[in-house]
């Protein structure tokens, strides 16, 4: 290819809006809120739930982009992230005890990749047995992924008991650093590093790599990669299978993040994964990323300036963002 | 007169028919032939669960749109009456008054949402319906000094519809007619004609366009129908009557909370009843509302001897705990999804073609 052709097609160039409005945001929250100790904690607060909010979301919103399928059950991966992670703390609990640093690590490693581990196969068993039949039948696989998630909230009962079960935070992860008179929760620290991390690493695979350039060529034009030669649905397997590690990760955070774990935790994280997918364009994982940290902030802001108002701050947002972007932050180009 | 009632859509089997026959015959004289609180309890949750079924089978199984703001309209319908009842005088005007607004709320909410989410895809409004009516959920718990919060709201009703009233001094046939008995027999009544009326819509030319928009969207916008303006009417009938089920539902309970109407596990239910029931069929409803409330009230005892007698072996006891009743409804209601799109109903009138 030469350098005139490479000219003939122009790189996509990036809408800058989105960010924009993003720190427009945080500025305008800023001058709300008036003290910058307590501006500084809800920011870092509510990119910490953005961040696993995103964790959380990316995997459904790729799925969504590659394969046309909405997996209503993807709550259950969460739950299940984090009742593993319950059991496995619970499991090293003379670690997840010490007061170390890194004993505690030693408790908190395991359990989340161990959460990983296990909705990721979940995640590939529940591709094959329930959604394969229903590929391309939009009708079908919502009404099957809800039947799959009762069956499997059900099975989590039997399994580990209809109680509320207690996921302990380790000593050293509690608790705020204080620097000045800015109080800065640990754990949320640890979420926002965890969320960047996975953020990046999934920035580089879809950008960097071969397997990333399929996916991204995937959910613009998916008969087009199919006539290339290679086979879509086996990339889409793995989409699905990492997604739902994602899920689980993220549920093991959050589990922790709330010191409990009820089946419902997955149920109730839907409906705003939900409202993040939407507001970022469905199968889009920039908008994916904007419209969680959106939420995050918009939810811990309004949620310290209005409290009243708080409880329907997402779907507000959702609604204004749809009236200015009825596709969503950043559109998926369908072929 | 009685394909005419039917709206000329009959059982077309004669197994299906017998069943219909059985649970009309048994919740029209259930006063009379299950005395007892209880069994009269689950009567009614029957009628106005075919109803809340019915109305939401319109829009899944008839017109091909998953909503999951069904519990919503049928808890506005609640809350409609339990406000008006309880905070206005104890009569028939604010019984009315409350359906009215609530009836008016519901259209309001089903045509913006309609408008706003029908264009586009199925996921897209099953999406959406999901996140407006968690926000209804929650709303209706926060706000506590309208709606009683988490408590929900307990009311009084008429005279004529009190558990104490009694209309005569003798039982008639060993059946006490009193409040209990004039209310049942409205919520039957109501029942059965909104039942009736939505066969009507169903077979009406209109609803053989909602078919068309199901089984072919672009074909039927290609042939001059605006589907936008279909689902959207169809949306706003299914939102109605749910209301109105929920008005029937509250007048039986006298009470309206989050539990009874707006929680996900009723939304859950509903989607049983009608996927177990058989999809795009109204028969389905009856069905599958019958089994299901049944299960549900009887099913767990059956479970709990099942579970008490496999004690000791590993696994099984959880398995049939009485609480896990759910998980078996669950699997068949996947099966049924898969193996049987129409349900019951579809099986039944599957055999008879053969």
């Amino acid at each position: 290819m030469n350098a005139a052709s490479a000219d003939a097609i122009p790189a996509q160039r990036f809408d800058w809006i989105p960010p924009a409005l993003l720190l427009a945001i945080v500025l305008g929250a800023f001058a709300m809120i008036g003290t910058p100790s307590t501006w500084v904690t809800l920011t870092v607060a509510g990119l910490a739930m953005g961040l696993l909010i995103f964790i959380m979301a990316s995997g459904l919103t790729l799925v969504f982009g590659l394969m046309d399928v909405m997996n209503f059950a993807h709550g259950l991966f969460i739950a299940i992230g984090a009742y593993v992670a319950a059991s496995t703390v619970k499991f090293f609990s003379a670690a997840a005890g010490a007061d170390s640093f890194l004993a505690n690590l030693g408790a908190v490693v395991p359990a989340i990749l161990a959460a990983a581990l296990v909705a990721g196969l979940l995640g590939w068993f529940f591709e094959r047995v329930i959604i394969k039949p229903v590929y391309g039948q939009h009708l079908k696989q919502i009404l099957i992924t809800t039947g799959g998630m009762i069956v499997a909230e059900q099975l989590i009962h039997v399994f580990w008991g209809p109680d509320l079960l207690p996921l302990a935070r380790p000593a050293t992860l509690r608790g705020s650093f204080l620097i000045g008179d800015i109080a800065i929760e640990k754990f949320r620290l640890i979420a926002v590093v965890v969320g960047l991390a996975v953020f990046i690493a999934m920035l580089l695979l879809l950008n960097r790599t071969k397997i990333g350039l399929l996916i991204r060529a995937g959910v613009e034009n998916k008969e087009m990669v199919e006539a290339m030669g290679y086979r879509i649905r086996r990339l889409f397997v793995g989409v699905f299978v990492a997604g739902s590690a994602l899920a689980g990760l993220g549920g093991a955070l959050w589990g922790m993040y709330q010191e409990s774990v009820t089946v419902h935790i997955g149920a109730n994280m839907m409906v705003l994964i939900f409202i993040v997918i939407i507001i970022g364009g469905l199968g889009s994982i920039g908008g994916c990323f904007a419209g969680a940290l959106l939420v995050g902030l918009v939810a811990n802001y309004v949620g310290y300036l209005s409290p009243k108002i708080a409880l329907g701050s997402n779907i507000l947002l959702m609604v204004m963002v749809l009236l200015w972007r009825p596709q969503g932050l950043y559109p998926v180009s369908k072929q | 007169m009685m394909a005419r009632l039917l709206s000329g859509d009959l059982p077309r089997s004669r197994l299906l028919t017998t069943m219909l026959v059985a649970i009309l015959v048994g919740l029209a004289l259930a006063p009379f032939l299950f005395p007892g609180t209880r069994p009269l309890d689950v009567a009614a949750k029957v009628c106005v669960f075919v109803l809340l079924v019915a109305s939401y089978d319109l829009l899944l199984g008839y017109t091909g749109i998953v909503s999951f703001a069904h519990t919503m309209f049928f808890g506005i319908g609640g809350y409609g009456v339990a406000i008006a009842l309880s905070r206005m005088e104890v009569a028939w005007s604010s019984i009315a008054l409350g359906a009215t607004a609530a009836v008016a709320l519901s259209l309001v909410l089903s045509f913006l949402i309609g408008l706003f989410s029908l264009r586009v895809k199925a996921i897209f409004f099953a999406m959406i319906t999901l996140a407006v009516a968690s926000f209804f959920a929650i709303l209706a718990s926060q706000l506590s000094n309208i709606t009683g919060g988490e408590d929900g709201i307990t009311f009084k009703v008429p005279e004529l519809l009190r558990p104490a009233y009694r209309l005569l001094d003798e039982p008639f046939l060993g059946t006490v007619v009193g409040g209990r008995f004039i209310t049942y027999y409205i919520v039957f009544g109501a029942s059965l004609a909104l039942f009736l009326a939505l066969l009507r819509v169903v077979n009406s030319p209109f609803g053989r366009v909602l078919l068309a928009i199901r089984e072919n969207d672009f074909r039927a916008e290609a042939l001059g129908y605006r589907t936008v303006i279909y689902r959207t009417i169809a949306n706003c009938l299914g939102a109605v009557v749910a209301t109105l089920a929920g008005v029937l539902y509250a007048l039986w309970l006298r009470y309206t909370g989050p539990n009874t109407t707006l929680d996900f596990a009723i939304m859950i239910d509903i989607l049983l009843m009608v996927v177990i029931g058989g999809m795009g069929t109204m028969y389905g409803a009856v069905i599958g509302a019958a089994i299901f409330v049944v299960a549900q009230n009887y099913l767990q005892e059956a479970m709990k001897a099942f579970s008490g007698a496999m004690k000791g072996v590993p696994l099984l006891p959880d398995l049939f705990h009485p609480d896990r009743w759910l998980l078996w409804l669950g699997v068949l209601f996947v099966l049924s999804v898969y193996y049987f799109p129409h349900g019951i109903v579809g099986q039944l009138r599957a055999r008879v073609k053969k």
